[in-house]
């Protein structure tokens, strides 16, 4: 047995990985370890970003570099121990190839990410050894508070939950506020269906989020905090617990940090699965213990937030950046990006893409960069027909406008906005109407009710989409939705109303033949929409195995055992069940 | 409709008092304590929303308005077991309807319901957040990613071999 090598493995166990089944990678891993002698250092991680290929294992030395394992499962654990731990050679068929880890990566620059994937995140000291609070340090250290608010106007970092309002200008409101007791809220309610950048962040990386809040509170004169965390995200909120009680003990939040005339405190809210409570006000009036209603601005948060006082809410990929502008500089944040958009911007690549994940871009990057050079073209082989940015209160960008930077500006352009990260990618296959239809549907379950646009105009509008797609579209329909936007952008309060109707116009901007074929036609030309496809078996590849019958829920599939099958349209319900299950490719759709 | 088999514990006034009391030392306490009362039932029991409103001294109409204003507060009991179907957007994309008609028939409960038995509820949530195991759902706070129609088969099955308890979220 070779003794030269000291290996280290990681295993990535943020959400994802654990769903994957990465805590039995791990614990038979260390169960080999142990069975074995080895002496290898075993360690968890958080998100190493290649998400499609979870349960991610990491084999390093200084030896012989990193080898990355992909979609490990507890039976592939043997031979990764025997082979190359103690054997010294990769199992290769199972490694995920250099060249792909390269162009996943080549055009990404992790600065929010820099440490996800790499430290424990249940472990202070691998921030620590990663200059964690290094940053906190240096502001109590050699910085008036004004000179950490220029600092990060500076960088020219804007809030990355959606609204891009520039951070530093944000703070120094709060700042000028002469009250004396003042709040820092991290917002971490990521409710957005198809987005998990903070989710993400909070379980791989928990502490630069704690010290940008510091950093936070330092400079607009706070010495509370509170971060409001989705309840969905058990593990985010353990690992917070975990990363707090650790920062506290080490001196990080307490009174006199570092013994500096600096007190900040944080606590952890939960919340309770509303979506409208990631706008700023309604956030406040959840963490106050009331139903999470916006109310009317001004005044603002900086001004009267939480329990009335000023209070600043940043959400967490913001705050993940501020360490890393202290001490790296604003400059150097600033080299990267756009004119007007500096930086890098995280996004949760998912849908029909071939390498979804965790990215980190710098501003600026095309869609079409991210699409096919890191996401690797479409998963399904199928045509890339359009991109979903910004979730429900985004809109979807067609494949013909590919070319159009990342930035916040030209997102805003096309008609979409660049929301809090998430991009979900769409083939042939995906119908625009179903799309809008299914956002619309979200919002308008997740309207508060207060204003009357937002929560009647919205279910007006889904009750024409609801009849576009089941056949039943009128001349007229589209026009109608198109109004009924324009009012509700106008008459809601807050950003869920004023940006819900986004979805539909931006389809029926750019697929407005879309919408045509299925009112006039009767058509759905991505055969989604259930009304108006018809499903069949193909005599000729049937060869009756029975398999589609026996998923078959409204017994809609009859035949006899080895002839082809047929299905019966009257009683089909087009759940698609059974061309899922067919293993021949046997079942077509029309 | 009350499952007799679901009733893990009957609510108590000692209980729900002494969870009031831990968090009553600051403002704003009443989602904390109601999310704990779930915690503890499994769902939010009638009997809790009056007495929380007398010992915090709010409008039960309040707190009944904040119980059904966030979606994570149940007013029935649940299943046995507990399976969240993931209807985000990418799980839409890949085929989170098929799942939710599956486990429809395996089990017995539609979405939003427990089935006759009283071993499976299943909820719709917006977005577990692991969109590129997607179409995933989360079964006892545990989530299963990449499923196909013959995978939910599996993990029904499993349960219903072990039967594992609850845990609640």
């Amino acid at each position: 047995m070779e003794r030269d090598e000291s290996w280290l493995i990681k295993v990535g166990l943020a959400s994802c990985g654990v769903a994957a089944g990465g805590r039995k990678v791990y614990d038979a891993l260390s169960t080999q370890l142990q069975d074995k002698g080895l002496d290898v250092k075993l360690k968890q991680t958080g998100c190493m970003g290649m998400c499609y290929n979870e349960v991610l294992v990491e084999v390093s030395s200084p030896q012989k570099g990193r080898t990355f394992y992909g979609r490990v499962t507890p039976e592939k654990v043997d031979r990764i121990v025997n082979e190359h731990l103690i054997g010294g050679k990769p199992v290769t068929e199972w490694t995920i190839p250099d060249r792909e880890i390269n162009s996943f990566l080549a055009k990404q620059k992790r600065i929010v990410l820099r440490n996800c994937g790499t430290i424990d995140p249940e472990a202070i000291n691998d921030y620590l050894a990663a200059d964690g609070y290094k940053a906190i340090d240096k502001v109590l250290r050699s910085m008036s508070p004004q000179e950490v608010i220029s600092e990060v106007t500076n960088s020219g970092l804007r809030g990355r939950g959606g609204a891009g309002f520039p951070t530093g200008i944000k703070w120094g409101f709060a700042r000028k506020s002469p009250e004396r007791q003042k709040y820092i809220i991290c917002n971490a309610d990521e409710g957005d269906p198809g987005a998990f950048m903070d989710r993400s962040v909070l379980e791989s990386d928990p502490h630069s989020v704690i010290e940008g809040m510091l950093i936070a509170g330092y400079a607009v004169g706070a010495s509370e905090g509170y971060i409001y965390v989705r309840a969905e995200y058990p593990l985010a909120v353990q690992r917070l617990e975990v990363a707090l009680a650790q920062a506290r003990q080490a001196g990080f939040i307490g009174d006199s940090i570092l013994g500096y005339d600096f007190d900040f405190d944080i606590k952890i809210r939960q919340g309770a699965g509303a979506f409208v409570c990631g706008e700023e006000t309604a956030l406040i009036m959840s963490i106050e213990g009331r139903r999470g209603m916006p109310r009317f601005r001004p005044p603002f948060p900086a001004q009267s937030g939480l329990w009335g006082k000023p209070t600043t809410i940043n959400n967490v990929e913001t705050l993940a950046n501020v360490p890393w502008i202290i001490r790296h500089g604003a400059e150097t944040y600033s080299n990267y990006g756009t004119e007007k958009s500096k930086g890098t911007k995280v996004f949760a690549l998912a849908g029909k893409v071939a390498r979804g994940g965790l990215i980190e871009v710098p501003m600026g990057i095309t869609l079409r960069e991210i699409v096919f050079d890191i996401g690797g073209g479409t998963s399904t082989g199928l045509e890339f027909k359009a991109i979903q940015i910004g979730g429900p209160s985004g809109g979807v960008i067609p494949a013909s406008l590919a070319d159009t930077p990342v930035d916040y500006e030209s997102v805003t352009s096309t008609g979409a906005i660049m929301g809090s990260g998430g991009l979900i990618v769409m083939d042939e296959s995906s119908c625009m109407i179903d799309i809008a239809k299914f956002f619309l549907d979200f919002t308008q379950a997740e309207s508060c009710g207060k204003c009357t646009f937002c929560r009647v105009g919205t279910l007006r509008m889904l009750e024409v989409l609801q009849r576009i797609t089941e056949g039943n579209g009128k001349e007229g329909d589209i026009e109608l939705l198109e109004e009924l936007a324009r009012n509700v952008k106008r008459a809601s309060l807050c950003g869920l109303g004023q940006t819900a109707p986004n979805p539909v116009l931006t389809t029926i901007k750019y697929f407005r033949d879309e919408y045509e074929a299925h009112i006039y036609e009767k058509k759905c030309p991505a055969k989604k929409c259930h009304a108006l496809i018809t499903f069949e078996i193909i005599p000729e590849k049937c060869p009756g195995c029975g398999l589609c019958a026996k998923y078959c829920p409204t017994e809609a599939i009859s035949g006899e055992k080895k002839k082809p099958y047929v299905i019966d349209n009257e009683k089909c319900v087009r759940c698609g069940l059974c061309m899922k299950v067919c293993r021949l490719d046997a079942i077509s759709v029309h | 409709m009350v499952i007799e088999a679901n009733a893990r514990e009957k609510p108590s006034f000692a209980v729900i008092d002494a969870i009031v009391h831990k968090h009553n030392i600051e403002p704003g306490a009443v989602i904390p304590v109601l999310q704990e009362i779930q915690d503890t039932y499994g769902y939010v029991p009638p009997v809790a929303i009056q007495r929380i409103a007398d010992n915090m001294n709010v409008p039960v109409s309040e707190v009944f308005g904040i119980v059904t204003f966030y979606a994570q507060f149940r007013l029935q009991p649940l299943g046995k077991n507990l399976i969240k179907v993931c209807h985000g957007t990418a799980c839409h994309l890949c085929g989170a309807e098929m799942v939710a008609e599956r486990l429809a028939q395996v089990t017995g409960a539609k979405e939003g319901e427990t089935s006759q038995d009283g071993r499976f509820t299943i909820e719709r949530v917006a977005c577990l957040g692991c969109c590129s195991l997607a179409p995933c759902v989360m079964v006892n706070g545990e989530t299963h990613g990449r499923l196909t129609p013959e995978a939910v088969d599996k993990i029904v099955a499993q349960i219903r071999k072990q039967e594992v308890p609850v845990s609640v979220g």
